[in-house]
């Protein structure tokens, strides 16, 4: 299984910063090993984001994103207690799925 | 100066001093993930409480010089002596007899291990775990015992031991303040903050090629920099030079496990 995503948020007014950091190889399938072999493509290409269980963002993501990627967005309208989940799958069909709680 | 190029002067100074204010909120700012390392964090965390090796156990268990499963504030003391095996120890040497001693691994073969294979790849969430408890404490190295004063002196002459087909040094390039290589600052471990930036800095993740290193790795690495024999995993001489580095960060910030280039 995955490593455990770190979901971060930060409320601003009726704003949240939503900070999460992913553990992922993101390998493009370009990089070849010590041996000379092609590394094949291994990369998270379905990604989104809930605000209690409402899908807020989607996004397909492809080789360029880096190696355990960050990403950071604002969400309006979001209260102490809401529930922030992110999932991933990437091109081997491996999925994670992290909840916060809006503190 | 004309009143106008005044005015645009004094603006500029506030712009600038607004920046910094606003650098130093984001850096106080703990609810803003921007450091991979923690990734590791989580992984050394769960190594240390699940029990592993020939003998099934966890590390909890494991002495860090604070006594036996304390793991805040340990790193800011490390290296130091331990009474048990008679010897100065780091963070990872320390971490290699608890792997011997708490779960029955060799410690000899681990250390053998090149970097990130096998029980080595556990050692990188391991130094990001316990440095990581740490994070924000001030160094204070102890010097009371006289094997921990053998190893500050021992340390210094490596870091001043000239040699190699380049005639190299660590004080070649970090003796000085205000050098650097290309963009790359190169802090002056001679001093106590350049010593904490450069010391206190590992482990750390390394943005350039997405690795975890450990303080280990990072001394190699320098001796294979300056065209040095390879001088081992957890062997005297890194641990020597910790000694050196980490009684001169005395007094310095731990920010480790930090982001590095």
């Amino acid at each position: 299984m995955p490593d455990k995503m770190i979901i971060r948020t930060k409320v601003n007014g009726n704003n949240a910063v939503v900070s999460v950091l992913m553990a992922h190889e993101m390998d493009t399938g370009l990089a070849k090993d010590a041996a000379g072999k092609t590394i094949p493509a291994w990369f998270i290409n379905e990604w989104m984001a809930t605000l209690n269980g409402r899908t807020v963002m989607s996004a397909q993501w492809g080789q360029s994103v880096s190696k355990n990627p960050l990403t950071r967005f604002v969400l309006k309208d979001v209260k102490k207690g809401d529930k922030i989940a992110i999932s991933w799958r990437d091109n081997k069909g491996e999925t994670r799925t992290d909840e916060t709680v809006v503190a | 100066m004309t009143p106008s190029r005044l005015v645009r002067h004094a603006a500029c100074l506030l712009l600038g001093a607004l920046s910094l204010q606003a650098q130093a909120q984001a850096q106080a700012d703990t609810n803003e993930v921007a450091n991979p390392a923690e990734l590791w964090e989580l992984r050394g965390e769960d190594v240390w409480n699940t029990p592993a090796g020939p003998k099934s156990a966890s590390l909890q268990a494991c002495d860090l010089g604070l006594g036996a499963g304390v793991v805040k504030g340990a790193f800011v003391q490390l290296p130091r002596y331990f009474a048990d095996t008679q010897r100065v120890q780091d963070l990872e040497s320390r971490l290699l007899t608890c792997l011997q001693n708490l779960q029955g691994f060799n410690a000899a073969e681990i250390a053998a291990t090149p970097f990130g294979k096998g029980e080595q790849i556990k050692m990188q969430g391991l130094v990001a775990y316990v440095s990581g408890q740490s994070r924000g404490m001030t160094f204070a190295l102890p010097q009371a015992h006289a094997a921990e004063r053998l190893m500050y002196a021992a340390g210094k002459n490596i870091f001043y031991f000239r040699g190699g087909p380049y005639d190299f040094s660590c004080a070649s390039c970090h003796a000085d303040s205000g050098k650097r290589i290309r963009m790359q600052q190169l802090p002056n471990l001679t001093e106590r903050d350049g010593a904490a930036f450069g010391f206190g800095g590992w482990p750390a993740y390394r943005v350039s090629n997405g690795q975890m290193w450990g303080m280990q790795q990072r001394l190699n690495d320098c001796f294979r920099q300056q065209r040095f024999p390879y001088p081992g995993y957890a062997s005297e001489a890194t641990i020597a030079l910790g000694v050196y580095l980490g009684v001169t960060a005395q007094g310095g910030v731990s920010v480790a496990p930090a982001p590095k280039r």
